[in-house]
Order: structure tokens, then sequence, then C-alpha cells
């Protein structure tokens, strides 16, 4: 968002890899890939990889973060130094605190927290090839880790781009075009009762326009949600 | 490709709430029965069940627990039980007689590093007791302790205690087996029992998994 360009981003209703405009990129999923963590899945959405790890529900110090009634969920997304061209300056930023917020809020309604008072469940996403939708991409993954680490869940999560170019409604906006497009949704739900739980807006779209953007995004949602399925049993030898 | 039993996964659709009852790993949402994790299905007579393939131990009043003692307090010790939640055993549940704790250094009776078998009191949301005042309760000597998933433990037991006891015999190991996915081992072949313990936890949802055990252990 933000940076403008002359060259046409979609030419003959094709956009720059050339997809259609509401076509997703590849995606791939896979389970259990930190041998360390309770949980942990790896999520790649055409050049985006994230990963992300499970650990606990565990004992939570220091202890006045404790919630007497309810476990609570810490969120950290990080962008690896190496995903990016130019090099990302290790640590939290303004951006990535946001996200890890965000995200955070995104996971929290789908989870039984109040099944373990006092205790602390820690969710860590990487990111460490960035080229557009990362925090959908860590969503995604960061979903899948929770239900690999047994923490009980009303629903998985799933997590879908979107946004505006050249006036086009599109999904799963790739690197460049998240740089240049003239709006930026992404969305997470939960899929069987359509909960929204992640809803941003970054640019300017009229009303009509969202809606449409929303309405596609949950129909290529359902998509992510067979993958994800696929990804859980195929671990198990399905 | 091995045979492998029916999974679900968190938020799939069981059966209606009207027929069958919610049993433990589901939740009722609009008149359905709903799974929270990923796992087994388990369908009795009343009952809708999921046994979740991971997770942490929930403590729960008269299981027996495998912990490690890591603090002595001034009138009793603190016990990680593999679960979110320390333990705490008091002075008079592990010890039968009376014991003065201002003249006496009760670190004689169990000190840090101790590993003991022991039986779950009281829980009240985070606050986990522990008794040793039960007939199996021991302090456990020598052995070597591993961990399992913990909802996988009755899979390693089997029905009536035969996976466990066909492990034991062909092994001729001791086999203590925690509630909360604690084992310990001891005796002659504790290298061969351990390979099978963890066999038994990877593919727990494998169909006809004694037969495989029984094969690694007699090879």
């Amino acid at each position: 968002m933000g940076m403008k360009t002359d060259k046409k981003l979609i030419v003959n209703g094709k956009r720059l890899d050339g997809r259609k405009p509401n076509e997703m990129r590849e995606i791939e999923m896979k389970i259990g890939v930190i041998p360390n963590a309770n949980g942990s899945a790896q999520v790649r959405f055409g050049k985006t990889v994230a990963i992300a790890g499970v650990y606990g529900p565990r004992a939570l110090f220091p202890k006045h973060r404790q919630k007497a009634d309810t476990a609570i969920i810490r969120c950290r997304y990080n962008m690896a130094p190496f995903s990016v061209d130019d090099r990302a300056y290790p640590g939290p930023s303004r951006r990535s605190i946001e996200i890890s917020k965000v995200t955070r809020l995104a996971l929290e309604p789908s989870l039984f927290l109040e099944e373990y008072p006092e205790a602390v469940v820690d969710v860590y996403i990487e990111i460490l090839q960035a080229d557009g939708s990362t925090r959908v991409t860590g969503i995604n993954a960061a979903s899948l880790a929770l239900a690999d680490a047994g923490v009980p869940m009303r629903d998985l999560i799933v997590a879908v781009s979107g946004g505006k170019i050249d006036d086009t409604i599109v999904l799963d906006l790739c690197g460049k075009e998240d740089n240049y497009s003239e709006a930026d949704v992404p969305i997470a739900f939960m899929p069987r009762k359509k909960i929204i739980t992640l809803l941003q807006m970054d640019g300017q779209l009229t009303s009509k326009e969202i809606k449409t953007i929303i309405k596609e995004q949950i129909k290529a949602g359902e998509k992510i949600y067979e993958k994800q399925k696929e990804a859980l049993n195929k671990k198990y030898g399905k | 490709m091995e045979e492998v039993r029916e999974i679900v996964i968190p938020g799939e659709l069981l059966g209606d709430a009207k027929e069958k009852r919610a049993g433990y790993g589901t939740f009722i949402e609009d008149g359905k029965i709903i799974s929270k994790f990923l796992g087994l299905p388990k369908d009795s007579n009343d009952y809708l069940s999921v046994i979740p393939l991971s997770g942490v131990y929930i403590p729960r009043k008269e299981d027996k627990v495998i912990g490690f003692i890591t603090d002595v307090e001034k009138a009793g010790w603190l016990v990680d039980i593999n679960s979110p939640w320390q333990a705490f055993l008091p002075l008079s549940e592990g010890v039968d007689e009376f014991i003065d704790f201002k003249r006496t250094d009760i670190s004689q009776f169990f000190d840090a590093g101790d590993v003991i078998y022991a039986q779950v009191g009281d829980t009240k949301r985070g606050d986990v007791q522990l008794t040793m005042r039960t007939p199996v309760a021991r302090k456990l000597k020598g052995g070597v302790t591993i961990k399992i998933t913990p909802s996988k433990v009755p899979r390693l037991i089997g029905k009536e205690g035969s996976m466990i006891n066909t492990v034991k015999e062909k092994t001729g190991t001791i086999i203590r087996v925690g509630q909360n996915g604690v084992v310990w081992v001891s005796g002659e072949k504790i290298e061969k029992a351990i390979k099978a313990i963890k066999m038994i936890d990877e593919k727990a949802h494998i169909i006809g998994l004694t037969d495989e055990i029984t094969k690694l252990l007699s090879d």
C-alpha cells in the first residue's frame, strides 16, 4: 500500500504472476515441524512461508500476569531478518507488535482457555520468507499448530487476504501487488459458523466493494479449510 | 500403508445432541455435538466423545501420577507432575508418622530430584494436592523415566493391562505408568521396553498395534 507505479498490475485479466483476480497462490501445509514444541505447523502461500510453534498450556510467570479463571494467550509475530529483500532489523517493530496483537485477537475466540486457569498458551509465528499476505499465512499456521498441540478449540481459523488493484477486486496479494495496491483487506474467520475474528482495511474502498471482498474471501477460505483438514489428517497417515 | 482409525478435527460435527450426550472432548452448539480436539472419535451407547491425540495433562482426583520433587518447603514438597500446574505434597500426606517440622529436616524423606508415584488428592483450579496415603504410592528408586502423550496412557496400558503386561513380560522390566504421561522403567532390557513404549505413543491410532508390539519385542 502507498507506493505508486505507472505499470499496469493487471493485463488482459491476468495478474503479475499470471493468476486470475480471484485465484489463490499454491498452498502447502505441514504439521509437526518443530519436535520440541507441543504443536507446530508450516504454511506456504506461493513464496510466503510462515512457521508457527505452540507451547503449552504451561505455567505462567510472573505470577501477577496469571488470570484466576482462565488461561491467557501470548502471541509473537516475527519476521526473520532474511525474509525480505533488504535485511529486516531483528527484534520487535511497531508493525510486528501490531500484527502480534491482531493475531492474538484472531485466535482467542476459538479457544477454550477457561479450561486452563492460571496457565498460558504461547504462540510463536516466524516469517521465513515474505511475499505479501504474511499475517494471514501466520494465522493459518498458528491455527494448525494449536490443533496439533491439543488445545481445545471451537473451530479452526482460516485467514485470507484480499484487496483492490487497478480497480479490480483480488484475493491473496503477493508482495508487489501489496506495495502498489489501492486497498488491502486481511480477514480471518471460523469456517463452521462464519464468525469473522480479524478484519482490517488499509486504503480506500466503498461499502459495496468491501462486501464483495469479504464474500469472495469466505468462498476462497473454504478451500483453505479443506487444505487444513487434509494436512491434519495426513499427520496421522490418512 | 497401515490401517488407521478415523480421525476428527476441531470443529467437526459429530452428531445430534438430542440422540446422544456430549462426552469428553466435545461441546454442544445449536443442538449439535462438536469436537474440541484433533483426535479419535468414540461412540458409546450414551455418549459421543473424542480422545485427543495430543495435549497436556489435566489433573483429576484419584489419578495416579509420577512426579518429580522440585523443591522442599517448610511443611511439604513442590512436585512437577508434567501439567500446567505445580502440585504440592503436604508433609502430613507424604509421611505416615507424626513429624514436628520445626525440629526435623524433611528433606530426609523426599529431596529435590526424587521421583515419586503418588495419587492426586484435591484439585481446585490450578491448585493440585498430592497424597502418598495409598497402598501403591512410593518413592521410585533408580530406573529411567520417559514422557509420552498423557491422552495415550490408556492405550499404553491396554484392555485390563494387556499391552503393558506384554511389554513387562517380554523385556523383564518393572514399569509404572502415571496418568500424567510419565512412565518409569526399571529392570533388564530397559532400552527395548522404552523403544516399545515410544512406538505405542507414536502409533496409538493404528489398528493392530498389539501384534506389531509383540513382533517388535520377540525379535
